[in-house]
């Protein structure tokens, strides 16, 4: 089976905009996919820098695809997704 | 329900102070909601981009910290800027509500659903007192004018067909200061008030605002002015990094000196200590903690009966800034923290002169691109210990006075000043008497002060944080026995 990264961003634009109530994602989301998936809290992955794009934080990052204003839903769904591509 | 400060506030706060730091202040600020919703964008919330704007203009007037109940709409934001950028002193009463927003929640009542049979024992009917139901096309129906909402009639429908719709501010605020007005809007009553904040947390729409003083703050920056700015122990919690990279960052926004407020929670710990020690001697049943703002404007306005009860000791703010004060007597003192309460706290209070909150600070660190985990982490002078670092945490205050003290402590912890436990507090007052402990810990928030309303993680990221600085903390120094001071 596919594996799934996942990268949250602890960078501090993201930890305020709202990363910092992602941590269940870190603690629930690998037990609920069997280890399929793999969640680390990362530093700043530099995506808020440019002019702006600090109102789409907090960022995700669901292998190679970027999950903007990013909620456990959200990141959930695309981690779905993935995984029900194969 | 989140009480996380909500994602819409935090954007307009950081945009506030890019506008401030621009070319163009007055124009960048009339142009935040159109930048928010530029021509032709989604429209997420409201029935259309033009109500959209228009209260991202009114949220827009909180942070620029004035009343948006003041506002008649003719005012464009350029003018605000200019008028929050000549202001002499922020506004008092720090709490304001944005009635745009609030009307979508409709009004407290009591509502038969669909799911009514019909039945015919009709108990809804017999047990209302008012004669407030009655059956219209073979359906309960209740005649608002008669209802007093005493919800008999929702424990008495088998089909649990009725419900009471919710108006989460009212149903939130401790002592009945806010309400829906006849046209739909939450207003606050100012006299009985004790800005604890819970509405501005609980409410979904976001409707109640702080009156922000972030522009006092920004001009005194843009000023270079000595700044002095002392931090709670809650605001660990609230970002990532060490303590030590924290200060280094608050620094780099242009904060001359920085005070951890765990410093002065260590001097209250100390003074409660000891003041709990001689009441207890003297006879008294309990004594009841005094470092929530919020439950010190409360004894204040609606349980007096209780203040005789209350530690005498005075806050960690207070004690931090008198120590600030009297090692830098020519700066000026701001104090931050999660919690609108201290704003009230900060008016009665000389040696403090501004307060912003978490997600105000926040703001700083995004508009000025400040990355906390690239600071140095900065050695930290005078550390206070565990437990005053521990003070945000709900029991964190109590406990720490247990550790301290010469004597046999008993906490009883209220986590939230809410209905059941105001009845409490009444009941302690009224009998002088506490059966549920010696040491009565009071904190207005669910959780305690990480549960504040300007907060910007949830609380159990809050405490993960607290508790990995907590383990490299030393513990407070115990009292002297008393055997041991008679010998010195």
């Amino acid at each position: 089976m596919k594996k799934v990264d996942v990268k949250v961003c602890m960078g501090t634009t993201c930890f305020v905009m709202g990363s910092s109530n992602l941590q269940k994602l870190i603690d629930v989301v690998p037990r609920k996919f069997k280890d399929n998936v793999e969640v680390s809290g990362m530093a700043c992955l530099g995506m808020c820098s440019s002019s702006g794009e600090y109102s789409k934080a907090p960022y995700v990052k669901v292998n190679d695809v970027v999950v903007q204003e990013a909620t456990i839903d959200k990141v959930v769904e695309e981690i779905e997704r993935q995984l029900n591509e194969h | 329900m989140s009480t996380n400060s909500i994602h819409l506030k935090k954007e307009i706060l950081v945009r506030i102070v890019k506008a401030f730091f621009s070319e163009n202040f007055e124009k960048q600020a009339r142009l935040i909601p159109y930048d928010m919703r530029p021509k032709g964008a989604e429209v997420p919330f409201r029935c259309c981009i033009y109500k959209e704007r228009a209260i991202l203009k009114d949220r827009v007037i909180a942070g620029l910290g004035f009343a948006i109940e003041d506002d008649d709409e003719t005012v464009s934001l350029s003018e605000y800027a200019e008028k929050s950028l000549e202001r002499k002193e922020p506004e008092k009463n720090p709490l304001t509500v944005l009635g745009a927003a609030c009307k979508a929640c409709v009004p407290k009542r009591i509502h038969v659903t669909d799911l009514c049979q019909g039945c015919v024992a009709r108990p809804c009917v017999s047990t209302c007192k008012f004669g407030a139901i009655e059956i219209v096309n073979g359906h309960s129906v209740i005649d608002s004018t008669k209802c007093k909402a005493c919800k008999m009639c929702i424990n008495a429908c088998p089909y649990n067909a009725i419900v009471k719709v919710a108006v989460p501010c009212e149903d939130n605020c401790p002592v009945n200061a806010i309400e829906k007005n006849e046209d739909g809007t939450a207003k606050i009553d100012f006299d009985k008030c004790i800005s604890c904040g819970r509405c501005v947390s609980k409410c979904p729409f976001g409707a109640v605002h702080e009156k922000s003083q972030l522009i006092e703050v920004l001009k005194l920056l843009k000023a270079e002015k000595e700044l002095t700015l002392m931090f709670a122990p809650a605001v660990v919690g609230q970002f990532p990094g060490t303590i030590g990279q924290l200060k280094s960052a608050m620094k780099k926004v242009g904060f001359t000196h920085v005070y951890e407020v765990a410093q002065g929670a260590d001097v209250t710990i100390k003074n409660e200590a000891k003041e709990l020690e001689e009441r207890l001697e003297e006879g008294q049943d309990f004594m009841t903690t005094s470092c929530c703002a919020g439950y010190n404007q409360f004894t204040k306005k609606h349980l007096p009966e209780i203040e005789q009860y209350k530690s005498d000791t005075k806050t960690p703010m207070y004690y931090t800034a008198e120590i600030a004060k009297k090692e830098h007597p020519n700066a000026i003192n701001i104090f931050v923290s999660p919690c609108v309460a201290k704003k009230q706290e900060a008016f009665e209070n000389e040696n403090v002169d501004y307060v912003l909150n978490t997600a105000e600070l926040g703001a700083l660190f995004i508009g000025l691109q400040i990355e906390i985990a690239n600071c140095e982490d900065e050695e930290i002078e005078n550390e206070p210990s565990k437990q005053g670092r521990n003070f945000p945490v709900s029991g964190g205050v109590a406990e720490a006075v247990k550790f301290r003290a010469n004597c046999e402590v008993c906490p009883s912890v209220i986590n939230g000043l809410n209905k059941d436990s105001i009845r409490l507090l009444k009941k302690y007052a009224q009998n002088g008497k506490c059966d549920d402990g010696n040491l009565v810990e009071v904190m207005c928030c669910d959780g305690g002060c990480i549960g504040g309303n300007a907060t910007i993680a949830d609380e159990r990221t809050a405490k993960k944080l607290i508790k990995t600085i907590l383990d490299n903390s030393k513990d407070i120094e115990k009292e002297e026995t008393k055997e041991n001071a008679t010998k010195q």
